[in-house]
């Protein structure tokens, strides 16, 4: 074993030991089974009957993203006092690339299912195929289209006629989110979702060049645009949603197309709210702290990886779910 | 080394608060051990009801919450822990890391398991009893019509997959990241190899699981349809998703297994690997492979005829880079100066063993004759045969290979052999019989079956018996070795072994390649 030089090598930080580990463990715990123990409630359970599931889920929860907080507290002040070697910060960036790698796979499984629905078990259902059996002795009457307008469950007289295979009220919604008139595309709420939400990845861009080129001032005010345009951007898909539930009967019992529709919406919803605050920290370091120089604003860069991953799955969302 | 190193820290807070990368592997193998013999008692459970025909002991929805769970703890709990534990341990001294790239994540990965197979198991007290659709979950068994304590396990499959993804995050970082100077990709151990496909394929398909799960969870509490053809879903998109993340988990589950008995044959055979650089590529041709088979354990749905194709053939592609395998390892042993320890026993069983598994493979893979086998105890031999005398025997003869390493004291030879002996016999004992009962039409997951299988299930169970009680002896050597050993000192515990683990102190010292070597 020989030695490098120590101007090659830096001593890579190894932190002696730590609680967060184990409180994040406790805290993811107790929020999933009290979330769990919510659903059940709500499912299975007797209205009458008080239980403390949501306080065990609000606790396990706080707890969790206390505890969260507190860790990046721990991992950003390590850095500012030079703990980080340039490897360490490689490991931090393979961490967060695999990570988004793992998020793409999980949206990966809900466009795979909407693709096999939309292109093998609708028109198998209708009776293409092999599925014609299936068509005349389960489903008689049942036309796909899609967006699916009327259920199987629908076509055959609802759940209270069909006296097999059934496992819920599925009935189908009155308007769907496919654009109505081509003419009134100014009209059109996801057009406008997907301006928004491109303009923010660019002005996230706009903020890093700034960043490089030492210029904080830039990169404050383009970041909080950023940062800005996401919220507007959730703001307008709760609007989405509302009347989604309240004018078009859309909601989760649609059948398939309410499914798939708020599953994609409603987790790449979930990822942009994550993405925007982790911007918005991004933000309050910088200005409220001073953070970031152009050679050091890893936790800057990752939030941005990140906000252009959660970009991307909208412009892929807009094209499979709405627009097609 | 230098006179600044810290020891570990006192009483029980080493352990809570670990971000050292042994402590956290010994962590991680002693929960697997105990998760190995939970799972285990399972299996004893279902085997004592199948001794004879007819009910004997148990009412069968507790039978099917026992292959549930039996099949869940040793997949999820048992084997996969015990892989990670063993990554822990040795990656970073076989690549000449101070420690794991982050070493907290590293702690949490651990601690999320126990609180959640903790979860698991209690279900079985919970209304309406635990999971008893079996270890595939499909729908609607794991839907419409399971028990409510299916919301907790589908949490905690959410929890076991998160604890999964961030431990092959962290593997990849360290692999890529902190090998010592000199350590190029090619020069990397074959069990560092293994681990850092096996960790690409942990990340890609642990979120399509937990994707499925979703989707579950959804179709239970929030009235979706996504495995529901009433809605216009389909309970098949299910069985699709699921054996999407399938498939390649089988490899996550035998990769790292190759990957050990890639060092240690040729240890105990005094020759360098054979094949070293067809070795690596074998390894990720079969990964890459595994994300396009993964129908073929669907033949029976009612695919077209083409995707049955398609399926059949990719599938018996992979017996291509298997194959490499199978004969690098075998000729890597042909003239070498082979001794035959307790770890080269185990490797030898699992080469044996593994193979015949992977034949069974094959001709399941042949679509019109698996829609013979299908669901039938043929399936399950095949399966014991790679996931047993595969992943398991391979980590047993990981355990006695580095256990002198990890502790400096030599276990006790002739225990190991015994141990060995016993566990290679009732092994075939158990599985054995199950291809004939399989082909003859014995249906798996079953608590009762037709009289002319009587006397090969009663073989059977004597075989898991004998194989289980074994066991105990192995955990007992183990226990022993770290307790009362003869102590060692040499460097190289094993005359032919290679490698840098081989070049620090035994027993390891608690910070290893703080300044890393050079490697020529």
């Amino acid at each position: 074993m020989t030695p490098q030089t120590s101007t090659e090598f830096e001593k890579y930080y190894v932190p002696e030991k730590s609680r967060l580990a184990l409180c994040a463990a406790t805290g993811l715990f107790l929020s999933l089974f009290g979330a769990a123990n919510v659903m059940n409630d709500m499912t299975y359970g007797d209205p009458s009957v008080e239980t403390n599931s949501w306080t065990i889920f609000l606790c396990g929860l706080f707890f969790f993203l206390a505890t969260l907080f507190g860790w990046f507290r721990t991992t950003i002040k390590e850095n500012r006092a030079g703990l980080s070697s340039a490897q360490m910060k490689k490991s931090y960036a393979l961490g967060m690339f695999w990570f988004i790698f793992s998020e793409v796979m999980f949206f990966f499984v809900f466009f795979s299912a909407l693709f096999y629905v939309r292109n093998l078990v609708g028109p198998w259902l209708s009776g293409e195929g092999d599925g014609g059996r299936m068509n005349g002795l389960l489903w008689p009457g049942f036309e796909y289209t899609w967006p699916m307008a009327i259920t199987p469950q629908e076509a055959m007289g609802g759940a209270a006629s069909q006296p097999i295979a059934n496992n819920g009220d599925f009935v189908s919604f009155e308007k769907s989110m496919a654009i109505s008139e081509a003419s009134a595309w100014w009209k059109w709420l996801p057009l406008w979702n997907t301006i928004i939400l491109v303009s923010s990845s660019v002005t996230v861009h706009i903020a890093h060049s700034g960043l490089l080129a030492d210029n904080k001032r830039k990169f404050n005010l383009w970041l909080g645009i950023s940062v800005l345009l996401g919220m507007i951007f959730v703001a307008l898909q709760a609007l989405e949603y509302y009347e989604a539930y309240a004018h078009y009967g859309l909601t989760l019992n649609s059948g398939i197309y309410g499914s798939t529709f708020f599953m994609l919406t409603g987790f790449h919803g979930f990822h942009v709210i994550i993405g925007m605050t982790m911007l918005l920290v991004q933000w309050l370091r910088s200005v409220r702290a001073g953070h970031f120089s152009a050679e050091d604003h890893f936790g800057f860069e990752a939030s941005s990886w990140y906000w252009h991953f959660v970009d991307v799955v909208w412009v892929l969302l807009f094209l499979f779910v709405y627009v097609l | 080394m230098g006179a600044h190193h810290h020891g570990p820290a006192k009483g029980l807070s080493r352990w809570l608060f670990a971000t050292n990368h042994k402590d956290i592997g010994t962590m991680y193998l002693w929960f697997s051990f105990s998760m190995f013999i939970l799972g285990g008692s399972f299996a004893m459970v279902i085997r004592a009801e199948l001794f004879q025909p007819g009910m004997q002991l148990v009412d069968p929805l507790f039978f099917n919450q026992m292959t549930t769970l039996h099949g869940l703890i040793m997949v999820f709990g048992a084997i996969m822990p015990s892989f990670v534990g063993l990554a822990n341990w040795m990656i970073p001294m076989m690549i000449g890391a101070p420690d794991m790239a982050l070493p907290r994540m590293n702690n949490w990965s651990f601690w999320i398991l126990p609180p959640t197979f903790l979860l698991l198991a209690s279900t079985l007290f919970m209304e309406g009893g635990g999971p008893a659709f079996g270890w595939t979950f499909y729908a609607p068994l794991s839907t419409t019509y399971a028990a409510p304590s299916v919301t907790f396990f589908i949490f905690g499959i959410h929890m076991a997959g998160l604890s999964s993804i961030m431990g092959s995050i962290n593997i990849i970082a360290t692999v890529m990241n902190m090998r010592a100077p000199g350590m190029t990709y090619m020069k990397m151990p074959m069990f560092v190899w293994t681990w850092l496909i096996t960790a690409f394929l942990l990340v890609a398909v642990m979120p399509v699981l937990a994707g499925a799960v979703t989707m579950m969870l959804m179709d239970i509490h929030f009235g979706t349809s996504f495995f529901s053809a009433a809605g216009g879903g389909d309970p098949v998109l299910f069985q699709h998703i699921f054996w999407f993340f399938g498939h390649p988990e089988v490899y996550i589950i035998i990769l790292p297994a190759f990957g050990v008995v890639s060092q240690i044959i040729p240890a105990f055979s005094r020759k360098p690997l054979f094949g070293y650089d067809s070795m690596v590529y074998a390894t990720a041709s079969i990964a890459l492979l595994s994300f396009l088979v993964w129908a073929h354990h669907m033949y029976t749905v009612g695919m077209p005829v083409a995707g049955e194709l398609f399926f059949m053939y990719a599938t018996m592609l992979i017996a291509v880079p298997t194959g490499v395998k199978v004969f690098n390892w075998v000729t890597t042993m042909w003239r070498g100066s082979m001794t035959f320890e307790t770890p080269m026993l185990f490797a030898i069983g699992f080469l044996i063993l593994f193979t015949i598994g992977g034949f069974t493979g094959l001709m399941l893979s042949i679509a019109p004759a698996d829609f013979q086998y299908h669901d039938s105890y043929f399936v399950v031999a095949h399966f014991h045969y790679v996931m047993v005398a595969g992943a398991l025997f391979s980590m047993t003869a990981a355990v006695y290979y580095w256990l002198p390493k990890w502790c400096g004291r030599m276990y006790n030879e002739t225990m190991g052999k015994t141990h060995f002996w016993i566990s290679f016999i009732s092994f075939n004992v158990a599985f054995f019989p199950q291809h004939f009962v399989g082909l003859a039409g014995m249906p798996r997951r079953i608590p009762d079956y037709a009289l002319q299988f009587a006397d090969f299930n009663m073989m059977s169970s004597i075989g898991a018996f004998v194989y289980g009680l074994s066991q105990l002896l192995w955990g007992y050597n183990v226990i022993s070795t770290i307790v009362a050993g003869k102590p060692i000192s040499d460097e190289k515990v094993w005359e032919g072994a290679e490698g840098l683990e081989w070049t620090v102190a035994t027993p390891a010292p608690f910070h290893t390649f703080e300044t890393p070597p050079q490697v020529k």
